[in-house]
């Protein structure tokens, strides 16, 4: 057990990169299944610890950091080596153990031109080390490793094995990404030398940096806020999602929507939020209105869409709108919801994009107007469609709807200090979002897989129902997604208690804020 | 304190599977996953599953029902009320006991003992932790009281018998196994709804059941049309849902952050909630039941619903899921009943848009040639009586109505399904049907009888249930209603009226005259005509659960004798989560009026439309051929008529303006700007950044540099390719290189602010 405690965190994000090494090492002769069987057991491996870490996850205490290693590392810039999980890093964390493997599976036989599984599947290995460690950093400068090594991996998934305009997007999302990462160091940094005493720690900063004057905390908070919101993406930073989503392999758009995405929202709520605790009082509104205008325009701009890929990947946008209205929110309510919304976002929509690329594979064209009857062709990609549709338009009894629904909820009511009447303004159109959500989906539903067969007699081979690594990979998905449909409380539980504990640096029960630094701003706020 | 502790053991004492009432809805929802786990490899292809379930599901409902009329009859003895020995459905015999129990003070108390009505029935509760998030226990379970246990009879009964008519119905069907699967999971949704404890449990089997109207409305969606109507179903019902969400929403922060049903409603009762928020709260919740149940101006998703095979008509867009609406607000009646200030007032939202969707439902039934078409329209306007009902404070008559209805338009449904399987699966009345009153005789008494009770002929179902809403409210003299409702009574009046005559256009149209169609009718077989007998039995006779006081026996509104206000007696909640409706007094010269209004709208549409089928007779035309004459005559008339067969423009303005709209224009607009507006100036920026960036990034990569500045104007081929054989491994001098750039920049930020 002490064996899993000290070395379990470390061992489950650093084997998948000396994986990548082994892969990388095999000589082409040896034949290609053995990189596949390699990335596979790595990949699983990895899993494992993360299974293990789970069972002996102390879920009465989810606000503790647990695992938690503390070591020297760069000492010249004081910067430590800390990586603990807890109730909000749990489920991310879990998240991409799981869908890692299940991209590799699903790759399997059909690897996308100009195929080289050896260097993708190093790559893959590579972001997976990258993704695990920035949800268990709890060190400013080793999140921001973590978050930076996920970038080149992914650039160059997309510009090798993406599709015709992959330049263009793989540079966007390169540039996008650099852009933003360059406004999140800098925030860091001026955390680190504000803070008295100068630290890197996420645990500390929070004390370390309540004498800071509230303008410099906004100031800071705000660029956060780009470098974060262009992960997300938010409203208006999102551009480059859509083609980088249209354009990457389809397991880089299940790794892009799955975990990428996340890795920004995760940043609000593990960092910004609970280090600048009156500063997100300050920003939340300002969060709050690109929220909604992210639901509605997503949707919209998903309305407009003649492709389905790129459909889905607007429908992240507008997803990930709801997301930020609960963290918006600054409540414990809606931040729960948003963790869960995270992880049924990254379920489903993952999902999604299997589907798209499955039905890129048969069709050969993912432009809406060419397709129609897959309940004929593949009933059971058919179906599973169906379920996701429904799924990501938040049916309840399916995980889409633990995200939307307490976030729309919680917007009711908003942390103390938070303007109400804006945010029941926020509810209303939030909803009406979900009205949208419904119309682009069912519509994307009714023209993919209803109506009569458009694939037989202009030359189509038969159309293939889905293949066994199709259903390896997406029997996990699936059955996650029912079962946090059906007990959200799997959820809530692992979050609930570490999400209280990140926002009690400054929240506000229902007797006022407990931190005083609050309480003094939103005194000054009164005297005005 | 006495009373809550009484209310307690009560709930402790009550029977086994009122406690356990889960187990109903669970048994249909296993046996959707078993229909489509197994189903295509049993014999009979799945439907044995299905029927079996609901069977079972039925016998225990039916076994709630009994032991719920025994814990009523329990707390009246326990009240030591004066309990009369009363034998009801067959059998269950209350002895009359004299022993008052300890500490069995009434709820209220005021004179309680002596009115049986005031007897507190607690209802029967039990819920286990469903999750908990931020302090708050949200729970899953199940609330039994008279409400739920009707509901659960009703629906189980009619589902049922569907599933029996189902099996010859759609025999041989592409997707047999699948139908009946949805069937299954329809079932158990709204089993669930009916027994929701919650109002977030109420949200989630309310969306299910609305999922599984899309699936059955499209179930044959090779075709455009069917799946559009699917989709058009579930658009307007998201649309409705938004009032529900947020509507939830305000009542569980209004309550103090609790979902809880019965909570919400005795905060409602006792004040604890303000006015305005429970008026916020009804207005949201009522566009919610204006999409689930088919209520003016949410409504015209419900006749394109006939797309779906008939039975499914007969179950969810008749019998039970549309009542969905209806049965919320009777769920939350406290909330509407002080939002909406119902008492003692004579106009409010609810009672407006019931009245306005049983006249506008009612004339729209008129142009309709398709007969699943009228029955739906038929069905939006009785919805609005009920909707109508529980606006003037007439609970218990709305709850009876949506109970008599279930009955008779399942089975008018259920004919028409079974005149259109004789009949070349059609559903037109003028060119394909007609005297078919001798070659299906089953058929056509069952629909007669149905389309008596629809219409409210004395005795049957309708009749007493119409009669009660009428009197509800309050605007026949000397009825003493909740308020005073004259519009309500005038329009209800009408309803009736109207009622009549279409109704018997389709009698005409369909049983009476010469047969017009092509094919060879013929009576269809046992699967169909026994549901369609039984529903007609119970058309016949469910009304006289609930005779009005003083009718068939002695008693008074105090004290009703055999059975007087049975229904109303078991199925009425009576306790501090309901609201002091006041019980109008029936009426003899109200009843009298109506039902010469109803005879008379009848009487008017035979004579007009025998002259008509005559002269076409005579004439040798087609009915659809004939002038309709008064409309050709008269301009208004045609416009009227005009603005009918076009359903007022309301499906034009959804269409063609608000959804066209959106998708196009609107959505359009979005993402022009998204790629001229916002992507644009990224570009942009991309470009002079990569002139900053041949700076900045000097060490970097060539290769890359490149590909930004191709990438910004000019693809060039190369790169990519090289960018292939690209390994990686630049990552530390990039992220050194970015860091000592950003360390600069925080220097001159850190200036900037010091300074």
């Amino acid at each position: 057990m002490d064996f899993l405690e000290t070395w379990g965190i470390s061992i489950a994000v650093f084997v998948p990169v000396i994986g990548a090494l082994v892969v990388m090492l095999i000589p082409k002769s040896w034949g290609e299944d053995l990189y596949k069987q390699v990335a596979l057991a790595v990949s699983l491996v990895s899993g494992g610890f993360g299974i293990a870490m789970l069972v002996n996850f102390n879920f009465d205490d989810t606000g503790r950091l647990q695992y938690l290693v503390d070591k020297k590392w760069i000492e010249a810039i004081s910067s430590r080596y800390i990586v603990g999980l807890d109730g909000i890093s749990l489920p991310l964390f879990l998240l991409t153990l799981l869908i890692v493997p299940l991209c590799i599976i699903y790759s399997w036989n059909h690897f996308p031109e100009p195929h080289n599984p050896k260097a993708l599947l190093a790559l893959i290995l590579l972001l997976e080390t990258g993704m695990l460690g920035s949800f268990v950093a709890q060190d400013l400068i080793l999140f921001f490793v973590f978050f930076e090594v996920v970038l080149l991996p992914m650039f160059f998934m997309i510009a090798v094995w993406g599709g015709e305009k992959r330049q263009y997007a793989s540079l966007k999302f390169f540039l996008f990404t650099l852009f933003g990462s360059a406004l999140m160091i800098l925030s860091f940094l001026a955390m680190f030398f504000l803070a008295d005493p100068h630290t890197f720690d996420m645990r500390a900063l929070p004390t370390a940096l309540q004498g800071v004057a509230l303008s410099t905390q906004v100031l800071i908070f705000l660029g956060m806020l780009i470098g974060l919101g262009i992960k997300v993406p938010m409203f208006p930073f999102h551009t480059w999602l859509p083609d980088a989503h249209t354009q990457a392999p389809t397991v880089g758009s299940v790794i892009l929507a799955a975990v990428l995405l996340k890795l920004g929202t995760y940043g609000f709520v593990r960092i910004a939020i609970p280090i600048l605790p009156a500063a997100a009082v300050k920003v939340a509104p300002l969060i709050g209105v690109l929220a909604v205008i992210g639901i509605i325009y997503g949707a919209l701009g998903c309305l407009a869409q003649t492709d389905m890929k790129r459909l889905i990947a607007f429908s992240s946008v507008a997803h990930m709108g709801f997301v930020m209205l609960g963290i918006s929110t600054l409540t414990q309510f809606g931040i729960n919801a948003a963790i869960f919304g995270m992880v049924a976002h990254g379920l489903i929509t993952g999902m999604l994009f299997f589907i798209a690329g499955s039905v890129k594979e048969r069709y050969h064209t993912l432009e809406i107007s060419k397709l129609g009857g897959l309940l004929l062709d593949a009933p059971k990609m058919g179906w599973l469609l169906g379920l996701c549709v429904m799924a990501s338009l938040g049916l309840p009894g399916l995980a889409g709807f633990w995200g939307e629904f307490p976030a729309i909820l919680s917007s009711y009511s908003p942390a103390h200090g938070l303007n109400v009447e804006l945010y029941r303004i926020f509810m209303v159109i939030s909803a009406l979002g979900t009205v949208l959500a419904a119309g682009y989906l069912l519509w994307l539903l009714q023209r993919v897989a209803f109506g009569p067969s458009k694939s037989h007699g202009d030359g189509h081979e038969q159309i293939h129902d889905m293949h066994v690594s199709e259903g390896l990979a997406w029997a996990p998905l699936i059955a996650l997604i029912v079962a946090l449909g059906v007990y959200p409380g799997i959820m809530f539980k692992s979050t609930d208690a570490a999400v209280a504990k990140s926002l009690a640096a400054c929240l506000v029960d229902d007797k006022g804020p407990t931190c005083p630094e609050l309480a003094d701003m939103l005194h000054a706020e009164r005297g005005k | 304190m006495n009373a809550l502790l009484l209310a307690n053991e009560t709930a402790a004492s009550a029977g086994w599977m009122l406690r356990n009432a889960w187990i109903i809805p669970f048994i249909p929802a296993m046996s959707f996953l078993l229909i489509l786990l197994i189903g295509k490899r049993t014999p009979g292809k799945g439907h044995w599953i299905g029927i079996a379930a609901v069977s079972a599901a039925f016998v225990l409902s039916a076994i709630a029902g009994v032991q719920w009329i025994q814990h009523v009859n329990d707390a009246h003895h326990a009240s030591g009320s004066e309990e009369q020995a009363l034998s009801v459905g067959g059998g269950t015999l209350a002895a009359k006991t004299e022993s008052p129990t300890a500490g069995a003070a009434p709820a209220e108390g005021e004179s309680a003992a002596a009115e049986e009505e005031h007897v507190a029935v607690a209802p029967v509760r039990n819920s286990v932790t469903w999750y908990e998030n931020e302090g708050t226990n949200v729970k899953v379970g199940t609330l039994v009281d008279g409400l739920s246990v009707m509901m659960l009879v009703v629906v189980t009964l009619i589902s049922l018998l569907v599933h029996i008519y189902s099996t010859d119905y759609v025999h041989g069907d592409r997707r047999y196994t699948h139908y009946f699967a949805f069937l299954s999971l329809f079932t158990a949704s709204m089993l669930t709804l009916v027994i929701a404890e919650n109002t977030l449990m109420l949200l989630c089997a309310w969306e299910l059941v609305g999922v599984c109207s899309f699936a059955l409305i499209g179930h044959w969606w090779e075709e455009q049309p069917n799946s559009d109507a699917a989709l058009k179903a579930f658009l307007t019902n998201r649309v409705g849902d938004m009032g529900l969400i947020i509507g939830v929403t305000i009542l569980y922060f209004a309550a103090g952050k609790s979902f809880d049903i019965v909570k919400i409603n005795e905060m409602a009762n006792s004040g604890e909630i303000r006015q305005f928020l429970l008026l916020v709260a009804s207005c949201c919740l009522i566009a919610a039941v204006a999409s689930k149940s088919g209520q003016f101006i949410l409504h015209t998703w419900l006749p394109d619903a006939m797309a779906g095979p008939t039975p499914v008509s007969a179950l969810i867009h008749a019998a039970t899921m549309v009542v969905a609406g209806v049965f919320m607000v009777a769920r939350l009646y406290s909330v509407f009943f002080h939002g909406l200030t119902i008492p003692g007032s004579s106009i409010n939202l609810l009672a407006l848009v019931g009245a306005v969707t049983l006249i506008g439902g009612a004339l729209l039934a008129f142009v309709q040639n398709d007969i699943k078409k009228v029955l739906a329209y038929s069905t939006i306007s009785q919805l609005g009586y009920m909707v109508m009902a529980l606006g003037v404070g007439a609970w218990t008559a709305a709850v009876f109505h949506l109970f008599t209805h279930a009955f008779f338009k399942a089975c008018l449904f259920l004919g028409a399904g079974s005149v259109s399987h004789a009949c070349h699966h059609s559903f037109d009345m003028k060119a394909e049907m007609g005297g078919l009153r001798k070659i299906m005789p089953r058929t056509f008494w069952t629909f007669v009888i149905a389309t008596g009770a629809l219409i409210g002929i004395f005795p049957l179902a309708g009749f007493w249930s119409k009669d009660e809403i009428l009197a509800g409210t309050g605007g026949w003299p000397d009825t003493h209603g909740t308020g005073t409702y004259y519009a309500m009574l005038i329009m209800g009046m009408l309803g009736a009226a109207l009622t009549a005559a279409y109704m018997t256009r389709v009698i005409y149209l369909t049983f009476f005259g010469q047969y017009r169609g092509h094919s060879h009718p013929h009576e269809n077989g046992p699967r169909i005509t026994i549901p369609l007998i039984i529903l007609a039995v119970f058309a016949v006779g469910a009304g006289f659960l609930n005779l009005p006081p003083g009718v068939f026996g002695a008693g008074d509104a105090h004290h009703p004798t055999g059975w007087q206000e049975r229904f109303g007696h078991y199925v009425e909640p009576v306790g501090k989560y309901f609201p002091d409706v006041v019980h109008a007094t029936p009426s003899y010269l109200l009843a009298i009026v109506s039902s010469a209004i109803g005879l008379a709208g009848v009487a008017a549409a035979y004579a007009y439309y025998r002259k008509v089928e005559t002269r076409s007779r005579a004439e040798g035309r087609k009915l659809t051929e004939l002038p309709d004459g008064i409309t050709t005559r008269s301009k208004p008339a045609k416009a009227f008529h005009t603005l009918l067969v076009n359903k007022y423009y309301l499906d034009h303005l959804y269409n063609n303006v608000i959804v066209a709209g959106i998708k196009g224009p609107i959505a359009r607009a979005a993402y022009w700007f998204n790629q001229h507006g916002i992507d644009a100036s990224v570009n942009a920026v991309g470009k002079g950044s990569v002139i900053g960036g041949k700076f900045l990034y000097t060490y970097f990569d060539q290769k890359v540099v490149d590909g930004a500045v191709n990438a910004s104007g000019t693809l060039s081929s190369g790169v990519g390719e090289e960018l292939r054989h690209i390994q990686t491994g630049k990552v530390q001098q990039y992220a050194l290189l970015l860091f000592g750039g950003t360390t600069v920049l925080a220097g001159i930020f850190l200036i900037l602010l010091t300074t």
